[in-house]
Parts: C-alpha cells; structure tokens; sequence
C-alpha cells in the first residue's frame, strides 16, 4: 500500500485527477462501447497488460527479450490442453502456466546468466527458444500441431466466470482487473528493494556486482517474474479466442508486439506500456479505417503505414511518448 | 537408407549451405563493423530475389548474370540506408534500432506483397532439371552454380577486406573506433559503404537462391531468423566463421528433410543454435569477445 501511495505522490495534483478520471471511465466503458470498440478496448487492455509484464525485464532490469510469444503460448496452451482434454477449467489451469511459463523462464535465464550471455546474443537466445518451440508445438499432434487447439465457443449471453466463459464485458472485466494488478505489481516492485536491485543492474551491471549485488539471482528474479505474468496473459489469449495456432501465438510478431507498447510508451515507466498499447492500437485500428473509407484496400498496404509510423515515432520519440509528455503536461512532481 | 541417397543430399546441402552463408556473411560484416543487427537482412533478400525474377522474365537474364546489376543496386540502396537512416540509431539502445529495422522489414516486406500479391514466383532456367553425374553421385546442376557463385562472392570479399586499402580502413573501424576517427578516417562514410557490401553480399545470395527455391512476399523473416542463427553459429563477426555455419545449417536442413519431417528442418538449426549459443557463445570461429 505504501508503493501506491509513493506513486500517487509523485504525480501532480492534475496528474492525479487524470488517473482518476481515467479509472472511472475504465470501469464504465463496457455500457458506453459499441462492440467494436470494446474489442479495441479489450486488446489495449491485453497489450498494456503484456506489456507491463515484458517492463518488468527489460525496463526494469535490462534484459532485452525478443521472445515473450514463448511465455504466452505456454500459458495459452497449458490451460486450453488442461480444458479441452481434461475438463479442468482455467482457474485452476492458471497454475500450470505459471509452472511452465516460471521454468521455461529459469532454464533461458540460467543458461543465458550462467554463461554470461547478453545484449544482442541474449535477445537472439530469446527468440531461438520462441522458435523451437512454435516448431514443435507444429509438429505436436496431440494439441493439433498446425491443424490448432480450438476450445469450444460457449453461449455468448451466459456469464460463467469459473470456467470464463461468457460476454465480451466480461472478458474486459477480466483483463482489466489483470491490467490493474500488473499496474499495481510494478509500481510495488519498482519501489521495493528488488525494484532498486533491478535499476543498479539495468545502469550498470559490473557496478551493482561491485555493491554486492547478486546480479544472477536478480535477474532470474527479473526473467521468472516477467514469463509468468506473460502466461497469465496466454490464459487470458486462450479462452478469449478459444483457437490457437502455433503459427500465430508462438510468432516473432507475437513479441514484437508485445514489446512495442512499452517502448513506444515509454520503456521502464509505468503507465509507458498502457499509453504504449493504446497509441499502438488507435494507430493500427485508425489506419485500418482511413485505409477502408478511402477504398484502397490492397493486402499489405495498412502494413506498410503502420510501419512507416513506427519508423516515425522511434525516430523522433527516443525515449517514448510518456516521458515528454508527463513532463510537458505536468503530470509528474518534479524530484 | 541408401549411402548414395544420403551423400547426394549430403552435397546438394552443401551447396545451398554456400549460398546461405553468402547472406549471412552479409549479416556478419555489418554486424561486425557497424554493431547494429540487420532485423531486415531476409526482407532485403527476398527484394533481391524478385528483382532476379523480374530480370529472368523480362530480360531472360540468367540470375547468375543478374547478380551484378542487382549486387549493384543493394550496394547504392544500402549506402543511402545506413547514412541516412541508420545512422542516427548506432548509438542508440539495442532495443531502438530493433524497433525501426523491424519496422523496415515490415515495409519491405508489405509492399512486395501489394507488388507481387501472395502467390510463389519462379524462375524456370533452361538447364533447371540438369545434374552432373559421377558414378552414382549427382551433382544439380543449379546448385552447382549457386554454389560456385557464392564461393567467388566470399572469395572477393575475403579479398577487398584482407588487400584493398579502403577494406583495411573499414576493419580498423570494427577494431577501434576512437582509433579510426584519430587518423583521420571518414568513419560515417566507411559505415555506409559496409552496409552497402552487406547489401550487396545479400542480393547476390537472393540471385543465387532464386535457382533453388520459389519466392513468396513472407519469406523474408525467415531467411532473417535463418541468417541469425548462421552468424551466431559461425561466430557474429567472424567471415569464415559465416560461411562454415551456412555450410552446417544448409546440411542440417537437408540432413532433417531426409530422416525427419521436412516441416520440422528448422527445429534443427534453433537446436543447432541453443547448443552453440550455451557452450561456445562467441560461435565456432568466433574471437572471444
């Protein structure tokens, strides 16, 4: 409790009031969408969500991952295997994704830590493991290899938390109190002595090693924290879907996903990764309809705009959207 | 399984191996000099490999011959991208210059499918289904000259680093910097000029390999991802090192295709790549760093 009132401190009387205002709308926006926009809201909220897990690593601690599509597939298959083939519903299916998706992240963390992997190699660690495992869910034909994994698609009007089947507001519900918890888990670890480990070793690790912090077992800290908030997201992706592709949720473009809210937001800043997912998503989304309302709709072409945009927004926002912003706005008590 | 079955794929691996490691090699000596990671290199292939399959139908240049318009062009593409570009992004996180090449590869790779739509494209050459023969050993006759193709494009560029003045200013940038910019080395125009060569190097390998595979506009990340694991295989940075690792991955790929499922060929190289990354991590001809 303390870690939140130290957040809201550090805002501004008028940042505070935005954070308020905006969790107001939060929790009415289902009886004032349309359906399409609460699926836009929903997947903002699915992105802010990874995207603050995936902060964790690299924002907090350093660690640049390029294969958190690894985590999400994990988790996403654990619990939709567990439903589809054993009736054991996704509370319960939970833990197993946290199981695999905290080993899963052990073994690339240890290895990589171990043998002093990092930088570029270690990204490119991420993603070969990302890789080998979308090719061997492929050819794994006991989840239906690339055939896919489907979860049978429940009646949309009935509301059935325990096995989350049920309405698309409730599903938003669902993702925003995840969204919300991972908000609340970050702001907590950054402020808590981990947090300060973390910052030490993303600075400069030869330094922190020399205060007499132990850099591996923090960044193991850093790397199963991070895989298991992202299966808890792969959970989510699983009974929000009921399909699953290896093809897709395994996929380099799965990562980059997930990565681009926070950098585009703001990498290592909390609300970084939920302005990230929002402008990312309103980008896309806006693009989709511009491209539609001018009727030249050639496969590729919103592709192309949309990474002409980001190609803009890296060149000209080094740091993110968040920072300047906060700073122009006055959002944030100056330290 | 018959022993002349498993050396004639044994060879034709090695033969696309070469070609392989002609890409990486791309990868390797912009990596080594520049230290940003091409995200784009297999998008940039795959540009390489229409521009040969529009030559073949339009010109019926043989994409053997188009290798040195095509070569030529990536070279000017690649020296206008990296110092207009690129270069802002040297010294900027990794995680900055991931972002803007893949948003590069996206481009690329959206407007040849806009261009090209979805479908495969080929080119049929005229000795396409030719092999030599020795005994019961057959040697393919297009990749015989891909192969040969990329060992005389390693070849000079083996030859430009180790003897031409401008090829020594170049790797007096990768060694030292600070050292390069003191005597008097134009170092933004020696950037360029590497990324043009690992432009070039990647559109002749896109040529050669036109020969062997079909082009698809999504091919692109693959050959990224496959150009990744060949360099850190070999050694990121090491030239020698990328064409051993296009070597072993081309065989492992042919190798898996014979006794495994085709599908799961890569699942060999990532392997490949795990174990490398784990117990040699500067690669297999790679200096320590």
């Amino acid at each position: 409790m303390s870690a939140l009132r130290d957040l809201l401190s550090s805002l501004t009387p008028l940042g505070r009031a935005l954070l308020a205002l905006m969790a107001a709308a939060l929790l009415v926006l289902p009886y004032v969408l349309n359906s399409y926009l609460l699926t836009l809201a929903i997947l903002i909220l699915y992105l802010a969500y990874t995207g603050q897990a995936w902060n964790v690593m690299m924002g907090f601690c350093g660690q640049l991952s390029l294969g958190h599509a690894l985590y999400v597939g994990l988790g996403a298959y654990a619990a939709a295997v567990l439903y589809a083939k054993f009736q054991v519903g996704p509370w319960a299916g939970i833990w197993l994704a946290l199981a695999l998706c905290v080993v899963a992240g052990a073994v690339i963390g240890f290895l990589a830590f171990r043998f002093s992997i990092a930088g570029v190699y270690f990204a490119l660690l991420t993603i070969a493991f990302a890789e080998f495992t979308r090719i061997g869910f492929e050819n794994l034909s006991w989840v239906g290899g690339t055939g896919g994994l489907f979860i049978k698609v429940a009646q949309r009007h009935h509301i059935d938390l325990l096995n989350l089947r049920g309405t698309p507001a409730m599903f938003y519900y669902v993702i925003l109190a995840l969204a919300a918890a991972a908000f609340a888990l970050s702001g907590w670890l950054l402020r808590s002595r981990v947090g300060y480990y973390w910052q030490a070793i993303r600075e400069d690790e030869e330094a922190a090693q020399a205060l007499g912090i132990n850099t591996f077992l923090w960044k193991m800290a850093a790397v199963t924290i991070s895989a298991a908030m992202t299966g808890v997201a792969g959970v989510f992706y699983a009974f929000y879907y009921n399909n699953l592709f290896p093809g897709q949720v395994f996929n380099i473009e799965q990562s980059i996903e997930i990565i681009l809210g926070p950098i585009i937001g703001g990498l290592g800043t909390l609300f970084g990764p939920i302005l990230g997912a929002t402008v990312i998503t309103a980008l896309g989304e806006g693009i989709t309809n511009a491209v539609n309302a001018l009727g030249f709709d050639i496969p590729g072409v919103k592709q192309v705009f949309y990474g002409v945009a980001l190609m803009c927004v890296i060149m000209f926002l080094p740091d993110g959207i968040w920072p300047p912003l906060a700073r122009k706005l006055g959002l944030r008590r100056k330290d | 399984m018959p022993p002349v079955l498993v050396v004639n794929v044994l060879i034709s691996g090695v033969l696309a191996g070469l070609v392989y490691g002609l890409m990486a090699l791309g990868l390797s000596v912009i990596f080594g000099v520049v230290r940003v990671v091409n995200f784009a290199h297999g998008q940039m292939m795959t540009v390489a490999m229409y521009a040969a399959v529009l030559l073949f139908a339009w010109l019926k240049l043989d994409p053997i011959l188009a290798i040195l318009p095509v070569a030529a062009l990536f070279f000017v593409l690649g020296y206008a991208l990296q110092s207009s570009i690129i270069n802002p992004f040297i010294t900027r996180p990794e995680h900055s210059q991931f972002i803007l090449l893949v948003a590069l590869a996206t481009i690329i790779s959206n407007v040849l499918l806009m261009g090209f739509g979805p479908d495969a494209r080929s080119v049929q050459t005229s000795y396409g289904l030719n092999s030599y023969a020795i005994g019961q050993i057959l040697f393919d006759q297009s990749r015989v000259y891909a192969g040969s193709a990329a060992i005389a494009c390693s070849a000079a560029l083996f030859a430009f680093f180790r003897f031409a003045p401008t090829g020594k200013a170049i790797r007096a940038c990768a060694d030292n910097y600070l050292g390069a910019k003191v005597v008097g080395l134009n170092v933004k125009h020696l950037y360029a000029l590497t990324f043009g060569l690992g432009a070039a190097c990647v559109a002749a390998a896109g040529c050669m390999i036109v020969l062997l595979v079909d082009v698809t506009p999504d091919l692109g990340s693959y050959y990224t991802l496959l150009a990744f694991v060949i360099v850190i295989v070999g050694g990121l940075g090491s030239m020698g090192g990328a064409l051993l690792g296009g070597v072993l991955i081309g065989v492992s790929e042919a190798l898996a295709g014979l006794f495994f499922d085709p599908a799961a060929k890569s699942m060999f190289s990532f392997a490949l790549l795990i174990l490398v990354l784990l117990f040699r991590p500067q690669g297999l001809l790679g200096r320590r760093r």
